[in-house]
């Protein structure tokens, strides 16, 4: 077996893109379907999609804890579910969100700086001895920033959880550079 | 513009269903509700206990096809419906049960009888709904009828909190397309995929030892014609899972009957030795499969189930349909029909049907008759019971071996004729359950067939059955233990009787049913047994209690033991010496 970190990197997770109508109790839905049935989950997000009165909610889940088609089959029953897109690690666009505050004095302030800055992190506040820093990109990114910060001691840290994409295919890609107002935002 | 209140509301929309009865007990929050229901012509069942109000609206869905409706007040109410919730949904039973609520502002502050009903019943319901403006009553109701009855049956609920009931509402009504509008992520596929069907069709006319395995969806799709002209077709042989006794004569000689961990040796082996099952709206349950890894390994697997979810959730078919179980039958048959035009040829089915007459002339159901002066045979007296049985008698059990022995001794002519608890077992279910089918078939004579374990807990709806004039028969079979359990303690447990014995004096069932206003008879000996069930069906205007004293050592055969695969099937200790012939 492939060994998996806590936040469900490798290929052994799989993300589901499940569009719900927004109404009371429809994360309860998804969660207690999830636990009645065994499935395991690596995170979850919920925000509201483009779609009025609709929210999209990421979910990892762990492709050894069940196969994924009854899992899809089974989220499909819930009638607030309207659509499930499978999105396969290698053909969609990942990306989370990291905050995280780590131990810093004087002297190691720089090296922790350092490193945010190779990463293209950002710091968002500044202490005596601590520095709070904050990272967006693929949760594989996050995991190194993660490991490498971890030396310096980690006093909180907060993930959102993966949201995903797919993504696009070549053809629709140059057509999206093409275009004017989707230009710099693909990537 | 109609201005009423949400009460008011809620019993038109009920009109508007067609509803003509439900079951329920009122209170506090609910009260609203039951006032408009003086004007309604819904006619209300009052019962004893809201598990009752569940177990009616079940028994009424089962031989009507229609939704049942219980209607109960909050907090302690609605949790003891939440039983009959769990077996409706686990037997897809269209039901819909409605619930009193506190006052909106009082959610979330642990008010009196406050409980979370939706999120309670969130895993036992197809879909639950907390109203929460009096505006959204008709289309809450729509909405849960619309779930309870279309795609694959089962559960809806709707709560209502008290202020939403006596709040004033513009009535309207919506179309059915705005129910649909409404319900975006709601589109169950009934039409079965034609080249799916066409494989299926090729499969049923290559194969050699086929089989029709059929389930409780066939049923709930009305599809017996269907099935009937399948079977005429093509000759294969049928077994009918507990949940679709009656869908298929018993009396058809193509007829199997029950498979499964306590089904006939037949129905279990020819599924076992089958290299194609065709399965008509069943689900590869446990009991049925056995081991699932030692489950008819030669077996090709088509499976016709209306919910994608069933197919390859235990075994995954080589053809999967997802569709109506009538509509893909009667598909199926125009498809083999135009295989059969084109000159195809079924392959010769006699050595399999020589096969199988075989194993049934070598293991028919047996039992030994008592010896005088001793207790009497269960088996013996639902025979008595079946051959005394106007045409048409509707059947309803309870849970334990009188459950089995009834599916399997009974012969079931029509469907809708057959009432139980398969999936969820839930004992008590038939007393309550035989009210609501009598109270749904008033036409038919309805035999509840119970334990003493199972009487015992809910029994005390033969008082709503007395008081609401809902004559029912119930055959009580008493062998003085939870006969079921006691079964496997002397099978699997060495003999270690552990908290199975119940009484066999206490309670009085005579005296008890006698007080509920019931006709009580007892039967100790067997040749009492044609003159007590002669009695019993002359009485039209009461219910009979009839208590049979029956042997508690007596047991369910054949047996395969729960995790071995059907091909470890015990048969009756008097076939065992001949037990290797059934290959
Ligand atoms: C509510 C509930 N509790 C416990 C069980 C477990 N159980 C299954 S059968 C059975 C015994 C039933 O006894 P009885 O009603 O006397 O019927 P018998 O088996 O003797 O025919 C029990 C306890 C159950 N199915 N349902």
């Amino acid at each position: 077996m492939t060994a998996i970190n806590v936040h469900g990197s490798s290929l052994n997770h799989h993300i589901l893109s499940v569009l719900v109508q927004n109404r009371p109790g429809v994360l309860a839905r998804v969660a207690s379907l999830f636990a009645r049935r065994g499935y395991n989950i690596y995170s979850l997000a919920v925000a509201p999609a483009e779609e009025e009165g609709m929210s999209r909610i990421t979910i990892c889940v762990d492709v050894d804890s069940s196969p994924l088609e009854q899992i899809v089959k089974q989220l499909f029953k819930l009638i607030d579910v309207v659509k499930i897109s499978e999105l396969d690690p290698r053909r969609s666009v990942e990306r989370e969100l990291l905050l995280v505050t780590v131990r810093a004095t004087a002297e190691s302030r720089h090296q922790v700086v350092e490193l945010c800055g190779i990463f293209e992190g950002k710091v968002l506040a500044v202490a005596p001895d601590a520095v709070t820093l904050s990272l967006e990109g693929h949760p594989d990114k996050l995991d190194d920033f993660e490991e490498l910060l971890a030396a310096y001691g980690i006093v909180e840290l907060q993930r959102t959880g993966r949201v995903a994409l797919p993504k696009l295919d070549r053809s629709a890609r140059l057509r999206a550079v093409n275009s004017p107002n989707m230009k710099g935002q693909v990537g | 513009m109609t201005r009423m209140t949400g009460a008011q509301a809620l019993i038109k929309a009920l009109e508007m269903e067609r509803v003509d009865v439900m079951f329920g007990l009122p209170g506090g929050c609910i009260l609203p509700a039951y006032d408009p229901l003086l004007e309604s012509s819904i006619r209300h069942v009052l019962v004893r206990h809201e598990q009752g109000a569940g177990h009616m609206a079940e028994g009424y869905a089962h031989v009507t096809g229609k939704p049942g409706v219980a209607m109960v007040t909050s907090g302690p109410a609605a949790t003891n419906l939440v039983t009959p919730l769990m077996d409706a949904y686990m037997d897809s039973i269209p039901m819909v049960g409605i619930t009193g609520q506190v006052g909106t502002a009082a959610i979330g502050t642990d008010a009196f009888q406050e409980c979370d009903t939706v999120g309670i019943t969130r895993s036992c319901t197809k879909h639950n709904d907390l109203v929460m403006s009096a505006e959204d009553i008709p289309m809450a109701i729509r909405q849960a009828f619309h779930i309870a009855t279309t795609g694959r049956p089962g559960p809806t609920l709707v709560d209502l909190p008290k202020d939403v009931l006596q709040n004033q509402m513009t009535w309207h009504w919506p179309s059915d397309d705005e129910v649909i509008a409404s319900l975006p992520g709601y589109r169950p596929t009934t039409k079965g995929h034609p080249r799916m069907i066409k494989e299926a069709a090729r499969l049923i006319m290559a194969a050699e030892r086929p089989v029709l395995y059929v389930g409780g969806g066939m049923l709930k799709a009305r599809a017996a014609e269907a099935l009937r002209e399948l079977v005429e077709l093509t000759g294969i042989h049928v077994v009918t899972t507990l949940m679709a006794r009656g869908v298929f004569p018993d009396s058809h000689p193509l007829n199997l009957g029950m498979p499964g961990m306590h089904g006939t040796a037949t129905a279990t082996t020819a599924m076992q030795k089958s290299d194609l099952l065709i399965n008509l709206g069943a689900r590869f349950d446990d009991r049925i499969t056995g081991k699932v890894s030692a489950f008819a390994p030669e077996a090709k697997i088509i499976h016709v189930d209306i919910d994608p979810a069933e197919q390859g959730k235990v075994r995954r078919p080589d053809v999967p349909i997802v569709g109506d179980c009538r509509l893909v039958t009667e598909e199926l048959i125009k498809a083999i029909r135009d295989l059969k035009e084109g000159g195809t040829v079924q392959p010769d089915l006699t050595a399999w049907k020589s096969r199988i007459s075989g194993w049934q002339e070598q293991f028919p159901l047996t039992y030994e008759q008592s010896e005088p002066g001793s207790a009497l045979k269960p088996q013996y007296c639902l025979e008595k019971l079946r051959d005394a049985a106007p045409e048409g008698t509707i059947v309803a059990s309870g849970v334990g071996q009188h459950q089995m022995w009834s599916s399997l001794h009974w012969k079931f002519e029509q469907p809708y004729t057959w009432v139980n608890s398969g999936g969820l077992g839930t004992m008590g279910f038939s007393i309550p359950a035989a009210i609501g089918a009598k109270v749904g078939r008033p036409d038919r004579t309805v035999w509840a067939v119970d334990g003493d374990g199972c009487f015992q807990m809910t029994a005390q709806e033969l008082v709503t059955a007395t008081v609401e004039r809902i004559p029912i028969k119930v055959a009580l079979l008493n062998n003085s233990y939870l006969g079921m359990v006691r079964q496997w303690q002397e099978m699997f447990y060495d003999e270690r009787y552990s908290e199975v014995y119940l009484s066999t004096d206490c309670p009085d069932y005579v005296k008890w049913a006698e007080a509920m206003g019931c006709v009580a008879i007892r039967v100790e000996s067997p040749e009492e047994v044609e003159p007590a069930i002669e009695k019993a069906n002359s009485i039209n205007d009461r219910t009979v209690v009839v208590e049979f004293r029956t042997d508690s050592d007596e047991k369910v055969f054949p047996m395969v033991p729960a995790g071995m695969g059907n091909d470890d099937l015990i048969v009756h200790p008097s076939q065992q010496s001949i037990r290797d012939r059934l290959a």
